[in-house]
């Protein structure tokens, strides 16, 4: 049968498609017929093209994130015995800026005095720093994120020759004033400079970790 | 425009069996040949021709540039300075490329502005206005990742207070910005999908364009009068030899000024900042994006205040892209029946504050928003000190001898003492930013869609060949802008 004649499609329906309604699928154009079935075959087609073009897209996508060297890269061991006194090194760890400063016995008094209720984010300076591996604090070494909290600048600290109003870091983007323990004190940025994790491997090798 | 008839008849056989297979001849024939085009046209409307010479020229550069180009954070820099000493023209084609990117957003705003005025975003041209917001916004898309590539200072913090952008978005936007960046910070993986990217979007800047085209060829185009073509005889005139002509002219003068540029003040429109290679431990004391983008950096710093739960910071973001989407909205928020402000006698006083408006945006994001423009009162110095007891104090002082002097006294009376410049009150940038900012987005939210309530329109001529003959009753006889 390779040119079928109406009635002869007409015979094929009614005899072989059990419609429910012979009379209608007599009426009805071909697209009419099984409708229920054809409304599954098109809802099952576009689901599947639509799952392919997921799984296709997914990939594409994910390719975008942190590759897998990128992501061991993420800590460091720096050594702290080096650091001059009054003096900061500053390192880059995934090419995010951290500072390691050797505070002077006055920076350290100056940031323990300070009463809380007059911090913008109030923190005590022994909350940010982390223990030795005996347990105690180490208050001559701080260190900081070395990202202003307000956009991301990074400020200049010691070593460029400007610590601030508060003898901290100034960012001079838009004039933050850190004090000596990384907390903000003044200036747009809403935060203290914040404390990566990091651990003391010894006294003076600290291990930081994005 | 839609309805005309194709008028192209093929000469050489090769022509005709051509144009039964592709009639590719008769597309370039009816579109820039025949292509019936109001008669009144004016200069403002060759910046369509314009910005197609922009982007090929763009296009050209950079592929040329490509050859020579690196992408790593090592050799970038490098890469791109040994194109303007060693690389033949090297020097030229970096200085056109540069260069090039300004002209192509000063052409852009012409044409934008050009729209706004004569009402070209209205029906049956929303789509056309449509296409070119999203044109608009693929361009700055390309120039930021292109000013990423030279990998000087500019190019590595101006990225990293964009990207820092979706870092406000909540819950999200800390894994955009690694996503975006490809890493815990913008590094060499950055600068290579970059790259990509900014090799890919003028192409699709051309696909769009072409939807542009054609969109602006089913209604044809708009005119000074803003009155539809009525008659094709008489309202237009056809594209060659007319306006390709005028078109040609006004795309050599631009020529002449983008030369006077290259050759003469190639740097002027950069930043110096950009010829230091990048370094992440050093930012650069004042971070300003290309001169084209300064506006919309403006309204992002204008927004220093929290609205209920949502923080400064994500409402500058909210503000700077809100300030584009509502380009896209316009053709629904314009009420006004006429299409140009040449018969807007209110609408236009508005308008002209808007172009102002923008300009002085430009202005506010290229300065230190803290700086004043009109100082009320003199800079003083004040002493703040706390004594042993803990009691806090401030004394202020005019000289600095006097306020050393008392800081000195504080000092050894056993107090913490220091001095610090106290700001007179001023009328700062930020202020001029914030109201600026008010008036940008009052302009299309408020005041378009009153004014076309409320506006008694002048007379806009019957059909455009009265206007340009002068012949036509009432305000046609207004001398042409
Ligand atoms: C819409 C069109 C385009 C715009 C607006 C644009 C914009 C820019 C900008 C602003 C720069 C930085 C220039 C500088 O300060 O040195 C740049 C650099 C560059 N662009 Fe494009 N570009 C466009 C198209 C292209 C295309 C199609 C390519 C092809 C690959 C390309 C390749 C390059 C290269 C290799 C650089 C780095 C060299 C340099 O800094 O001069 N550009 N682009
Ligand atoms: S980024 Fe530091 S003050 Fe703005």
């Amino acid at each position: 049968m390779i040119f079928a004649s109406q009635p002869d499609i007409q015979l094929f329906r009614q005899c072989c498609l059990r419609k429910k309604n012979v009379s209608d699928s007599q009426t009805a154009s071909p697209e009419a017929v099984d409708e229920e079935r054809r409304d599954f075959i098109h809802i099952a087609a576009v689901t599947a093209t639509v799952v392919g073009a997921g799984a296709v897209a997914y990939p594409l996508v994910s390719q975008m994130n942190p590759a897998g060297d990128t992501k061991a890269a993420s800590s460091l061991e720096v050594d702290t015995s080096k650091i001059p006194l009054g003096g900061e090194i500053r390192v880059l760890i995934g090419g995010k800026p951290f500072f390691l400063r050797h505070r002077t016995s006055e920076e350290i008094a100056a940031a323990a005095g300070v009463p809380l209720d007059r911090l913008p984010d109030p923190q005590t300076d022994a909350d940010r720093l982390v223990p030795l591996p005996d347990g105690a604090l180490n208050p001559a070494m701080l260190i900081t994120s070395g990202t202003c909290t307000h956009l991301g600048c990074v400020p200049v600290g010691p070593s460029q020759g400007n610590t601030g109003d508060y003898g901290g870091w100034y960012c001079p983007c838009h004039g933050s004033h850190y004090d000596t323990s990384g907390r903000i004190r003044k200036g747009p940025a809403p935060k203290n400079l914040a404390i990566p994790n990091y651990e003391y491997v010894t006294p003076g090798v600290v291990k930081i970790s994005l | 425009m839609s309805g005309h008839e194709s008028t192209y008849t093929p000469n050489s056989g090769f022509e005709k069996w051509l144009d039964s297979r592709l009639p590719i001849v008769r597309l370039a024939h009816d579109s820039f040949v025949d292509f019936p085009t109001p008669k009144n046209l004016n200069y403002w409307y060759t910046f369509g021709g314009i910005l197609a010479v922009c982007l090929a020229i763009q296009i050209i550069t950079g592929i040329v540039l490509a050859m020579h180009y690196t992408a790593t954070v090592d050799e970038a820099f490098a890469s791109v300075e040994r194109i303007m000493r060693d690389v033949p023209f090297g020097w030229l084609l970096r200085y056109v490329h540069a260069v090039g990117a300004s002209m192509f957003f000063l052409a852009v705003y012409v044409h934008m502005f050009r729209g706004l005025y004569y009402g070209s975003y209205k029906a049956p041209r929303e789509v056309l206005w449509l296409l070119g917001c999203v044109i608009f916004l693929l361009m700055m898309a390309t120039a930021f990742l292109g000013y990423m590539l030279p990998w000087g200072q500019m190019s590595l913090h101006g990225a990293n207070v964009i990207i820092g952008l979706f870092g406000a978005i909540p819950l999200v936007g800390e894994g955009i910005q690694t996503w975006l960046m490809g890493g815990p910070s913008i590094g060499n993986q950055t600068l290579q999908r970059f790259f990509s990217l900014h090799y890919l979007l003028p192409f699709m800047i051309a696909g769009v364009v072409i939807l542009h085209i054609w969109a602006l060829h089913v209604p044809g185009n708009n005119n000074p009068t803003g009155v539809e073509v009525k008659d094709v005889e008489k309202d237009t005139v056809p594209f060659h030899p007319y306006y390709t002509v005028k078109d040609g002219f006004a795309i050599v003068l631009f020529l002449i000024i983008f030369a006077g540029f290259v050759f003469y003040a190639p740097n002027v429109l950069g930043h110096a900042d950009n010829y230091i290679e990048a370094n992440p431990l050093v930012t650069p004391a004042h971070i300003v994006p290309e001169w084209y983008l300064l506006p919309f950096y403006a309204i992002l710093r204008a927004i220093t205040f929290d609205i209920g739960p949502i923080q400064a910071k994500l409402l500058g973001v909210i503000f700077m892209f809100g300030s584009i989407a509502v380009l896209f909205a316009l053709p629904w928020l314009d009420t006004s029946k006429v299409k140009s402000m040449r018969y807007r006698p209110v609408a236009k006083q508005f308008f002209l504050g808007f172009v102002a408006a923008a300009l002085l945006l430009g202005w506010c994001g290229a300065s230190n928003p803290d700086d004043p423009i009109i100082p009320l009162g003199e800079d003083k110095l004040q002493v703040s000190y706390t004594t042993e007891a803990g009691v806090d104090g401030v004394a202020v002082f005019e000289a600095y001898d006097d306020a050393a002097a008392f800081r000195s006294e504080k000092l050894a009376e056993g107090s913490t003492a220091s001095i610090a410049i106290k700001k007179a009150s001023a009328f700062r940038f930020i202020h001029l930013a914030q109201i600026l900012t008010a008036y940008y987005f009052a302009y299309f939210l408020i005041i378009l869609p009153y004014l076309g309530l409320r506006e008694t329109p002048k007379d806009e001529p019957d059909a455009i060949h009265k206007a340009v003959l002068g012949s036509a009753h009432g305000a046609a006889a207004v001398p042409a802008e």
